[in-house]
């Protein structure tokens, strides 16, 4: 094995792959590159080294010809100001890998156009959200299930596949104040139709029938209040959930992680609502808390950004000069399926891996921006094409973790020559669109 | 710029100007005694005239306002108004947990230029100073919470004093904090195990120490450093019938500790919401008013000061980071109950409220403040509240200034409008002291600013901040006592005429003309740097164990403070 030859570290880096922002990630740079990562996962390394050569690296706009044309930073601005300035129902949706800075300007341009401001809540843990506005919230930090819980409880969610460290750094096996025995002083339990890698490392899985997880939730609350039930609940014996209960009641702390197996679902927010009902009996006997397992890099960040300035966390409808919010109409999906949208701006997300075929279709028919890094699907659809920096990397901002603690991610390297960031992006699009409009007033 | 501000009627208690006719004159961000001939002259005859409001008690800003919006629609739903045509401010929304900018608008319109963020958990201390960079308009300092993080509670137990001083002094840094805020201490981290710990001297489970030691401790350390706050404590108990007593020894537990020599401050204990802290009896059913016993104590010791947490009658959202008091009430109402601990340093939770008139709780709760407000003699030690919004939403303090500026009003009010249990179970009925305007300033300026110790302002005295406030009422034509009166009051403070901060006019002839960005105060003790550093060698290995993230990424960084005023406090030995 050859040694990495490297001349710089950078230390305590957080980690832009996903919503644990692990924060102890080494940079190993050599001539003012990454050129090695230390601690990070397997994803979050690949995130960093992998696909050089699909790095958007000029802005493109679509010619006559239907061919992306490498083209100048003014006149790709100027196309989307237009674009945008015109457009009476424009759609900004992604920002799960933007910074809050970033996510504040584009607010600005969101407020100033009339337009739609939406992120992957939409068709991920919107729905927790749902739920929480419905019930509660009763959630806690990661260092309390690291120095508490003795229960940890996965559903609907697998986080040895999607969140690597997730069960290393946080949760399951480290050692905690009050738990110095790390996994063997915890209990790890996955409830989850599949065997999954999360349910092989666990002491105990539960399978129930797809679909049928608000009969499960709905049979351990049941329970827990003294009441009878059938001898088998959505496949699960009844011995098997009197057993359940039994461990949460008796447990000194617990908590649920409950994952987007939950949450997009038959019952959609119901089957939070019901968990959180059931960590609310639960905390009569001893301490539960739980988290929604969210994805991406800054997902909770868009939502408390978005909440601060608007009210609202995400499906924020700037239409009628003041903020509306209202799931099924202001949501992104739904807009796209009522053909509304008629211009969408893509920012650092690609929707055409996330979403339904019939949502895509409208975006064929209407003109489509993309603020990114790399060439993927949504780079195929769209009409102009911004290249974006990686935040953590290339530009420093604010991200909130899964559990909503805040993190600042420095600037490790220079940006390539040509690209910028979204924060940058979203300044100059309001000054172009503002005067735009002082023209159109005159 | 420079400026004056001709023929107010002027009401700066701690000059003892109690309603001159009177010039102010501005120059740049300062009130000066000479301006030249370019200053520019604004007509102002007759009307109230005060410093700029401070508020010493407020939630604002952080993960308990951003969890507050996430999972109240409802409540953002009933502040919404469209931008103003054609002026700098934009929409606004939200009532108890009203948006960032909305908080920045609503409180500019109602004169006050100071307003503090009483409770930052340091872990999400960015999020906090990330917010306040969304408020426009105010001066924020933010109280940092301490009454249950490990390491203090370590400290204690180890009657270590000189290491929590640096803990301390250390953490105010890496917070960008101004002072200490102490929560039901030791309750908070019992609730990481769904427990509390019911008055000042149960232990808590794991470490041992109770929140008297606590309250203690923290009260030497803090005149120690010279802090320019006392302590700022939520006493434990909140809000259950019987508490009084708890909040009696709570006042009394610290009296024997001396003040700082440098400070100006004239307390060492700071009580805040006082309201939630005076209740007699042993359940919701035989529940009576406390307050006249505190009030005694108060009238009768000089070593504390508190703020009130006045109640009105609106539905609205508790906040506060005694989590174990968020699920009682859950239990009492059945409402949708937020929680959150957070790791090493203390719980959090909230929980809407319904306060109603018809409520015999809530009326007593009501009844209860009042008192404090009329009952205390000196209004120098207290300080006009709402603990916004857990008793109400800093929008209702002029509505509760027309109540007490108005004994035919709450009489009023008693006889037709509240629950019978206002005058059956608490002396509120006995009171009838009305405030004057000069008693107001001081309540809602000069004492809250120096409780905080910024003797920059909350007065107009020459040298003062240029932050002051303009109203619309013509003091000498209008009799704020009379019943009729009462709601006019409340609209006129509700929008000032003039809001100037820092020399420069935000308000103008009662619209919002300039926005500015919010400036973060924080206190910096100078003198123990290197021993601070000694500190953070030897418990850093165990921070990176028991917290999530580094030592290297948790302080708050520069970014998030732009523009700020570092308050330095010299330590002498």
């Amino acid at each position: 094995m050859t040694m990495l030859e490297y001349d710089e570290e950078v230390n305590n880096c957080v980690c832009f792959c996903c919503g644990n922002n692990c924060d102890d990630i080494t940079y190993l740079l050599k001539d003012k590159q990454i050129v090695g990562i230390r601690n990070a996962c397997r994803l979050g390394a690949s995130k960093v080294v992998c696909h050089p050569d699909q790095r958007l690296l000029n802005p493109m706009i679509r010619n006559e010809e239907g061919i992306l044309e490498e083209t100048t930073w003014d006149e790709a601005l100027d196309k989307v100001a237009m674009l945008l300035s015109e457009s009476i129902r424009p759609l900004l949706y992604g920002w799960s890998e933007s910074s809050i800075e970033s996510i504040k300007k584009g607010i600005k341009v969101s407020q100033l156009t009339g337009a739609v401001m939406d992120n992957s809540s939409t068709i991920y843990h919107g729905t927790t959200i749902q739920a929480f506005q419905n019930v509660g919230h009763p959630v806690t930090t990661y260092g309390e299930v690291k120095n508490r819980a003795d229960v940890i409880i996965y559903v609907g969610t697998n986080p040895m596949s999607d969140h690597p460290r997730h069960l290393s750094k946080f949760t399951a096996f480290p050692k905690g104040f009050f738990r110095q025995g790390g996994r063997k002083d915890r209990q790890v339990i996955t409830w989850d139709p599949k065997f999954t890698n999360t349910a092989k490392i666990s002491d105990d899985w539960i399978q129930f029938n797809m679909n049928e997880d608000y009969y499960f939730f709905n049979a351990l609350r049941t329970v827990l209040k003294g009441q009878k039930i059938d001898d088998e609940v959505a496949g699960v014996p009844k011995d098997k959930i009197m057993e359940m209960v039994n461990i949460m009641k008796n447990a000194e702390c617990g908590v649920i992680f409950l994952g987007l197996g939950v949450s997009q679902t038959l019952s959609k927010q119901r089957n939070a609502d019901i968990l959180i009902r059931l960590i609310e009996d639960l905390n009569s006997y001893s301490k539960w808390s739980m988290l929604p397992m969210k994805g991406s890099l800054n997902v909770g960040g868009f939502n408390v950004a978005l909440t601060s300035e608007t009210g609202y966390p995400y499906g924020v409808d700037f239409a009628r000069g003041y903020p509306r919010y209202m799931i099924g109409e202001t949501t992104t999906i739904d807009l796209l399926n009522r053909r509304e949208p008629d211009v969408f701006v893509s920012v650092s997300d690609d929707p055409v891996i996330q979403f339904p075929g019939y949502s895509i279709k409208h975006l064929v028919n209407i003109p489509v921006v993309q603020i990114g890094t790399t060439w993927g699907p949504i780079t195929e659809l769209s009409d102009v094409v911004l290249p974006s920096t990686n935040l953590g990397i290339e530009t420093a901002g604010t991200v909130y973790r899964i559990d909503s603690v805040p993190l600042y991610m420095k600037k490790v390297v220079e940006e390539p020559r040509n690209c910028h960031s979204h924060e940058w992006i979203f300044i100059e699009l309001y000054k172009r669109i503002q005067q735009l409009k002082c023209k159109g007033d005159n | 710029m420079e400026y004056i501000l001709k023929r107010g009627i002027v009401f700066d208690p701690a000059n003892n100007i109690d309603g001159e006719e009177k010039d102010i004159l501005i120059k740049d961000n300062k009130i000066v005694e000479e301006v030249s001939n370019n200053a520019k002259e604004i007509d102002i005859s007759g009307k109230l005239v005060m410093p700029g409001g401070v508020d010493l008690h407020s939630h604002i800003a952080g993960p308990k306002l951003a969890t507050g919006r996430l999972y109240r629609p409802e409540d953002i739903r009933k502040g919404i108004k469209k931008a103003s045509f054609g002026g700098v401010d934009g929409f606004e929304a939200g009532f108890s947990v009203p948006t960032c900018p909305a908080t920045g608008y609503r409180y500019t319109r109602m004169g006050y230029t100071t307003v503090t963020e009483a409770a930052v958990p340091p872990l999400e201390a960015k999020d906090t100073h990330e917010q306040i960079k969304s408020i426009p308009n105010l001066d924020v300092p933010t109280l940092t919470l301490f009454g249950n993080n490990w390491f203090m509670l370590k400290f204690v137990k180890e009657n270590n004093s000189q290491d929590l001083m640096l803990f301390i002094s250390k953490w105010l840094k890496l917070t960008k904090g101004y002072g200490i805020k102490i929560v039901n201490p030791c309750g908070s981290e019992a609730w990481g195990w769904g427990k509390n710990v019911k008055d000042l001297d149960e232990p808590e489970p794991h470490w041992g120490v109770t929140g008297r030691e606590v309250i203690r401790e923290l009260t030497k350390v803090n005149e120690k450093l010279g802090l320019p706050h006392s302590v700022h404590v939520h006493t434990n108990d909140l809000g259950h019938p019987g508490n009084y007593e708890t909040t009696l020894e709570t006042f009394d537990c610290v009296k024997d500790i001396k003040k700082n020599k440098n400070v100006s401050r004239d307390q060492i204990l700071h009580c805040t919401h006082i309201q939630f802290h005076a209740y007699k009896g042993t359940t919701w059913r035989d529940v009576s008013s406390g307050a006249s016993e505190l009030i005694d104590y108060i009238n009768s010791h000089n070593h504390m000061t508190c703020d009130i947490g006045q109640l009105t009658f609106d539905e609205t959202t508790t906040m506060t980071a005694d989590g174990p008091m968020e699920y009682d009430l859950f239990k009492l109402t059945g409402l949708k109950w937020s929680n959150k601990d957070i790791e090493v340093e203390t719980s959090s939770g909230l929980i809407p409220s319904i306060y109603s008139n018809k409520s015999p709780v809530s009326t007593l709760q009501w009844a209860v403040g009042l008192e404090f407000l009329l009952g205390v003699n000196d209004p120098w030690k207290i300080v006009l509240t709402t603990d916004s919004p857990n008793a109400a939403p800093f929008i209702r303090y002029p509505k509760i200034i027309s109540w007490i500026m108005s004994n035919e009003k709450i009489n009023d009010m008693l006889d037709n409008e509240v629950h019978s249990w206002a005058t059956r179970r608490t002396s509120i009925a006995a009171y009838d002291k009305e405030y004057s305007w000069n008693e107001i300033a001081t309540i809602t300026r000069a004492s809250p600013a120096k409780i905080l110790g910024l003797n920059d302002r909350g007065h107009l005295g020459v040298g003062a901040k240029a932050d002051v406030s303009v109203y619309d009422i013509d003091v000498n034509d209008f009799d704020p006592t009379s019943l009729q009166n009462s709601s006019v009051i409340e609209k006129k403070l509700l929008n000032t005429l003039y809001t100037i901060k820092d020399g420069e006019i935000l308000v103008k002839e009662g619209n919002i003309v300039q926005l500015v960005d919010s400036n973060h105060i924080w206190c910096n003790v100078k003198g123990l740097e290197e021993r601070e550093e000694d500190l953070i060698n030897r418990i850093k290995p165990e921070f990176n164990k028991y917290y999530t993230i580094n030592y290297e990424n948790y302080g708050v960084c520069n970014h998030f403070i732009k523009p700020d005023t570092r308050i330095d406090v010299e330590y002498g030995d």
